[in-house]
């Protein structure tokens, strides 16, 4: 019996050389998706094991349901990606020796991220974020047209920077740990940073996290650090714009997370909360306004994940029970959302032939299931009942009230003008008269509807289990 | 401990802020690359004497990795692009040289004002972590000022100097993070190599400023 821990990493970590040399595409998409399914199966058996710590990995219930949720998005997002590329592959947009490399560097995300999500070792886990990114940013620039280079040159750029200003941030937190754990490996590691947290140097501690927060919260996409992110979900294969926005994003805030954590136990560090409250609210606002200018339908809901991340940042500043609780079921519902809704755009954009909202119109009367689903994706995001995220919104928004009113009114005006963008825009898609080409659409429906199910159950009844579960992450939170 | 063991480690670091300085300046892109490989070396030198002072001997392989990989393969492949790019011309800076050096000297004298928490709990490390942010910071306003790819590459490179020198000031720091430093500046100059290459493939020119007009939201008022 193998240890399933090693078997999210190891799985992924193989199918990255398998995937480079098989030349068939078929056989590859098959492959990739076997590989996400095996990590998949593996990630739900950590429920069923002990849970294991050493220096550098750790297994706490916070993780373990951003492994489930992680490997869940990609073995569905592999399937979708499937017959996404088939037809891309018919149109000549991509070569089937494109495909290999991307089938690998798919792969190469899913273990990076799994790393990431795993680590106990806080340089580990910067390891697991900057090759998550080098790995996007390949893939981003596949289509190799201007745009899409410009995108992944932009990416890689911010990237890296706020990747170098992160680890710098990790050097900092060695140095403070250094002094009362000792030497090497164990002032590293997450949680014995946490115990010894009270006896840390504040002053420096603090200035990490400013380094910390940069670094990674640039990854997380909170305004003013965002700019790289609607270029990148605009320009790369919709497959992993879908990844992006309901993977890494989460990621990258774990990791942000984590650090609060440590920072939280500290008496003389700085206030996280505020700072997180202020980002959340800025990236909130910012992006809600810019969702009415765009012109580009994936544009367009990258800067709805820009929202919601910055909804989820709010949350975790607030603290307390509720509102982690409300953040924790914001990132799930969010995740699940998102990817399902890149899943129905990426069919739209494939079957009109282009990614103007101008050009696309009517999708009702030529495809009525994709326009269903789309109609369902945007409901769900929008916030409406009976979704998952409503509950979200509502448990963070009645937990506001009651603590900072003044917040939530500008939570809510947010959260309104968000809304009313995304209707206005959804009525422009899905109704009129249709225009333009219209392909029959060749796809699986079957991933994205199986995501909205998920969010709809969630957002009428959420198992027993789940909600202890979610309360027991969020007390951990602080 | 001696201070004589500080002051050498001073001032390898201290050139290799010097040589930063000397990268904003560069107008030319072969003079660029050597320098940067000259940065490499200091740093290499940098490394080694804190693997002596330490007493780590496993800091000598991320000091080797540094000379053999960043001062030597690394700008010998950026000559041979130059090279048959053919941009053996001038680089026009975004703001001029002197901005910019005066914009670097803040950023130092910055960096030494962040820096000063530091030699409460560890006095020792202070001005090395000092001039480490400047050379991070240094390679950040590279990044900016330059618009040619090539020469964005070095700054980006110059940036992960500065962090190896941070990491190794911090002692004892696992040997497992070191490592991974010099890989990923070995994936991302493969990341840049592919990119540049597609961008001369696509535009006949590496400067990035060229790929302005394809920027995303402005293709559809055009």
């Amino acid at each position: 019996m193998i240890d399933p821990v090693e078997a999210v990493l190891v799985i992924p970590a193989m199918a990255i050389p398998v995937l480079a040399l098989i030349s068939g595409y078929r056989l590859g998409a098959a492959v990739n998706i076997l590989a996400c399914a095996l990590t998949f199966g593996a990630a739900t058996a950590l429920l069923f094991t002990e849970h294991p710590r050493s220096d550098l990995v750790i297994i706490d219930d916070f993780n373990i349901f951003l492994i489930i949720l992680t490997t869940f998005v990609g073995f569905t997002t592999s399937i979708f990606s499937a017959t996404y590329l088939a037809h891309e592959i018919e149109i000549g947009r991509l070569t089937p020796a494109l495909l290999r490399f991307y089938h690998a560097m798919y792969q190469a995300l899913m273990c990076a991220m799994n790393v990431a999500l795993v680590a106990n070792n806080i340089g580990l886990m910067w390891v697991g974020v900057e090759v998550a990114t080098l790995s996007t940013v390949m893939m981003v620039g596949i289509y190799r047209t201007p745009e899409a280079i410009e995108a992944a040159w932009k990416y890689f750029i911010l990237g890296s920077v706020g990747i170098g200003l992160a680890f710098f941030g990790t050097i900092l937190i060695y140095l403070v740990a250094q002094e009362v754990v000792g030497d090497g490996l164990p002032a590293m590691a997450w949680d014995l940073l946490v115990r010894n947290a009270p006896m840390l140097d504040p002053k420096l501690l603090s200035l990490a996290f400013v380094f910390l927060l940069v670094g990674y919260g640039t990854k997380v996409g909170l305004a003013p650090f965002h700019a790289w992110l609607p270029d990148a979900h605009a320009e790369g294969p919709t497959p992993i714009s879908a990844v992006l926005s309901g993977l890494l994003l989460n990621v990258a805030l774990y990791a942000l997370l984590r650090f609060k954590m440590v920072l939280a136990g500290n008496m003389g560090a700085i206030d996280v909360g505020a700072i997180m409250v202020t980002l959340g609210l800025v990236s909130l606002v910012f992006a809600a306004f810019m969702l009415y200018r765009r012109r580009d339908i994936k544009r367009l809901f990258a800067y709805s994940s820009i929202e919601h991340m910055g909804i989820a940042a709010f949350a975790f500043g607030m603290g307390g029970p509720l509102a982690n609780f409300a953040g924790l079921l914001h990132m799930t519902m969010h995740s699940l959302i998102k990817s399902g809704i890149f899943f129905a755009v990426g069919h739209i954009a494939q079957v009109k032939g282009t990614q103007r909202i101008a050009a696309i119109s009517g999708i009702s009367v030529t495809h009525p299931v994709l326009a269903v689903l789309f109609c369902l994706g945007v409901i769900a995001i929008a916030g409406l009942p009976p979704f998952g995220m409503f509950t979200s919104e509502f448990m963070l928004v009645s937990s506001t009230f009651v603590r900072q009113p003044v917040l939530s009114v500008v939570l809510v005006a947010g959260l309104l003008i968000a809304f009313g963008a995304l209707i206005l825009r959804l009525q422009d898609i899905v109704f009129g008269e249709p225009t333009g080409q219209a392909h029959p659409a060749q796809a699986s429906y079957i991933p994205a509807y199986v995501h909205l199910t998920l969010v709809l159950i969630a957002g009428l009844w959420l198992p027993d289990p789940v909600v202890q579960w979610f309360r027991g992450v969020a007390a951990l939170l602080g | 401990m001696s201070t004589l063991l500080f002051d050498v480690a001073h001032l390898l670091a201290g050139s290799m802020l010097v040589l930063s300085f000397a990268l904003l300046y560069q107008d030319r892109i072969t003079a660029v690359i050597n320098v940067f490989a000259l940065q490499a070396m200091a740093l290499s030198l940098s490394v080694a004497w804190q693997a002596l002072v330490q007493d780590a001997p496993h800091l000598l392989v991320t000091s080797a990795i540094a000379l053999v990989v960043k001062g030597f393969v690394i700008p010998a492949a950026l000559h041979r692009i130059v090279r048959r790019l053919q941009i053996h011309r001038e680089i026009e800076q975004v703001i001029g040289a002197g901005p910019t050096m005066l914009t670097g000297l803040g950023l130092v004298a910055l960096s030494i004002l962040l820096m000063q928490p530091v030699g409460e709990v560890n006095i020792y490390v202070r001005e090395d972590l000092a001039f480490a942010l400047a050379v991070i910071l240094l390679g950040l306003l590279m990044m900016i000022t330059r618009r040619n790819a090539v020469t964005q590459v070095v700054g980006f490179m110059s940036l992960e100097n500065g962090l190896v020198l941070a990491a190794t000031g911090a002692k004892g720091m696992p040997l497992v993070v070191e490592v991974s430093v010099a890989f990923s500046i070995l994936i991302a100059f493969i990341v840049f190599g592919v990119f540049v290459f597609r961008m001369r493939e696509r535009f006949d020119t590496v400067d990035v400023s060229a790929l302005d007009r394809f920027r995303g939201e402005r293709r559809d008022t055009t």
